[in-house]
């Protein structure tokens, strides 16, 4: 009783606050109500027994990726009159975008009420570890059976990062870098001289 | 409690939520009342190692002082600027105080006195840290102004950056306790240090982690040296500028119940939590709550300490001590910390 009601409760605010992400005409706002759809989902995951997802999605999702998309959407100069004239002509794309979705879903809820895929429980040593918290019965799993898998996801993210990093980096040559070593070693001898001048001479450094 | 509750007549759900309302309320106004009276040790310790005195008029030693300025602040106007978003604007402070409280559900008080007892503790601890940026941000962002902007940016870029490398660290305490149940990382020190001191600090390993998560954690709570979000001489007051009255208070209150939490992870992780020091059995007669309480009021002292000595950091020495050095560092520890515990069979 008090599962389904949550479920709902979780379902419906999801829902709704996926429709206001596109709805809304603030994209700061569209973030913030992404975000509560993020949220709502984490709900659902730990509905499902699935509680080191639901923290993942939070952690991954809510906590870099969506505070990454809000740095860049609130820096951004809107004109919200120019977003607008760009309706008419992405309109029949958008439209052919919608109709996929939507074909995609009805196909995929119509293949489900006839029975659905089997794809539940993997064999021999692929399946799910028995009498494990999920924390561990993905580690078990990840590192042993999938690890070839895992360690090459992990390959492709790395390589992704590094090509990213180095096609932004830009090497500039008019800007003075810090030495933190050297400012940490250097000494007030290095920089001062104490001399005591004679009265009515000067001092030659 | 539910059982007792059960007890008395009450039917099962209505004894699982009453008796869940009262927990919540036995966590959460403690550690508002704490909040209140560590401002005024935080102003006293301040004021001392400044060699002033500090506030002393209201009550004796001044101790109501938190007090009197919550009632000052609770009659004054609420200003909303005009170009601000209204509902952004308000919303901000309460996401900032409710993240603050949220996280000290799964903190452990005594062996099995938690709230939610869940085995994903430290990921929820994690998960939440992880919003409380979003308070400050919005609260940049809404108030329409540059310079809650500038701090927003700040803010958000910051904790990002530390947040990286607490999880590495977190990483290194997860796997030697074994376990992501803060309850279960408590235990796991119990004799850690040759049967006889409770605490993962004495390790060789990991002390060099905690001094790493000590500075991480005055970095994700933004107190100094790492108050650049707020940093006066730069931004007036931060992402604080445009607020006064409540709203400001509870930007306030947040903020330190954000430190007191980060001083309960400090001792929890590293300390010992609710173990007393040593593993020697009359100690064990004081109650679990009050070592974790002594805890967490030394670990804010040496950050008061710290705020009254250190000058403040340079931006961009913050985000070099972040992606340069702490990063690396924790990620070496991983390695280390995994690559011994395999060499003592600690998996097997």
């Amino acid at each position: 009783m008090i599962q389904a009601i949550a479920f709902y409760l979780f379902a419906t605010l999801m829902i709704f606050s996926g429709a206001v992400t596109i709805l809304a005409r603030n994209p700061v706002h569209s973030v913030l109500w992404l975000i509560l759809a993020f949220f709502n989902a984490a709900g659902l995951m730990v509905l499902a027994g699935a509680e080191f997802i639901a923290m993942l999605l939070v952690i991954v999702y809510v906590g870099a990726v969506a505070v990454l998309f809000l740095f860049v959407v609130m820096m951004l100069d809107i004109d919200f009159s120019e977003l607008r004239a760009g309706f008419i002509r992405n309109a029949p794309l958008g439209v052919v975008l919608a109709v996929v979705l939507f074909v995609e879903l009805f196909v995929g809820i119509l293949v489900r009420s006839a029975g659905g895929l089997d794809i539940s429980q993997a064999p021999g040593a692929g399946a799910v570890p028995d009498g494990l918290s999920n924390t561990a019965a993905i580690g078990a799993l990840l590192y042993t059976h999938y690890l070839f898998e895992f360690e090459a996801a992990g390959m492709i993210l790395l390589v992704a990062m590094i090509g990213a990093i180095v096609l932004t980096h830009r090497q500039r040559s008019d800007t003075r870098g810090q030495n933190v070593s050297h400012q940490v070693a250097r000494r007030p001898e290095d920089a001062t001289v104490n001399v005591k001048p004679e009265i009515g001479k000067g001092v030659t450094l | 409690m539910t059982p007792i509750l059960m007890r008395l007549g009450l039917p099962f759900a209505g004894a699982w939520a009453l008796a869940t309302v009262i927990e919540i309320l036995a966590i959460a106004l403690p550690v508002m009342l704490g909040v209140a009276m560590v401002i005024y040790v935080d102003r006293k310790i301040w004021a001392s190692m400044a060699l002033r005195r500090g506030p002393n008029v209201v009550g004796p030693f001044g101790i109501l002082q938190s007090f009197a300025d919550a009632l000052k602040v609770f009659l004054q106007e609420t200003i909303i600027p005009a170009a601000a978003n209204k509902t952004l604007f308000l919303i901000a402070p309460i996401i900032t105080f409710t993240v603050a409280l949220l996280a000290w559900a799964v903190m452990p008080f005594a062996q099995g006195a938690t709230l939610a007892n869940i085995n994903v503790g430290l990921l929820y601890i994690l998960a939440i840290s992880s919003l409380g940026v979003y308070g400050v941000v919005i609260a940049g962002w809404s108030s329409n102004s540059k310079y809650p902007f500038f701090s927003a940016m700040r803010a958000s870029a910051q904790m990002i950056s530390y947040e990286v490398s607490i999880g590495f660290i977190l990483i290194c305490v997860v796997l030697w306790a074994g376990s992501f149940n803060l309850g279960a990382i408590v235990e796991a020190q119990r004799g850690f240090g040759f049967g006889v001191i409770n605490g993962f600090v004495c390790g060789p390993l990991l002390f060099p982690v905690w001094v790493m998560f000590l500075i991480s954690s005055l970095a994700e709570t933004q107190r100094a040296p790492f108050d650049l979000t707020e940093a006066e001489s730069e931004l007036v007051a931060g992402y604080q500028t445009e607020y006064s009255s409540m709203a400001f208070a509870m930007f306030w209150l947040g903020e330190y119940a954000n430190v007191l939490l980060m001083c309960a992870l400090n001792a929890t992780l590293f300390w010992g939590g609710y173990l007393p020091p040593f593993n020697w059995a009359p100690l064990y007669l004081v109650p679990g709550v009050v070592w974790l309480i002594i805890k967490i009021l030394g670990f804010f002292f040496l950050f008061s300490w710290i705020k009254a000595t250190v000058p403040r950091y340079r931006y961009d020495q913050l985000m070099r001590l972040g992606w340069k050095i702490f990063l690396p560092l924790s990620l070496l520890f991983v390695v280390l910390i995994s690559g011994y515990l395999m060499l003592i069979g600690h998996f097997a």
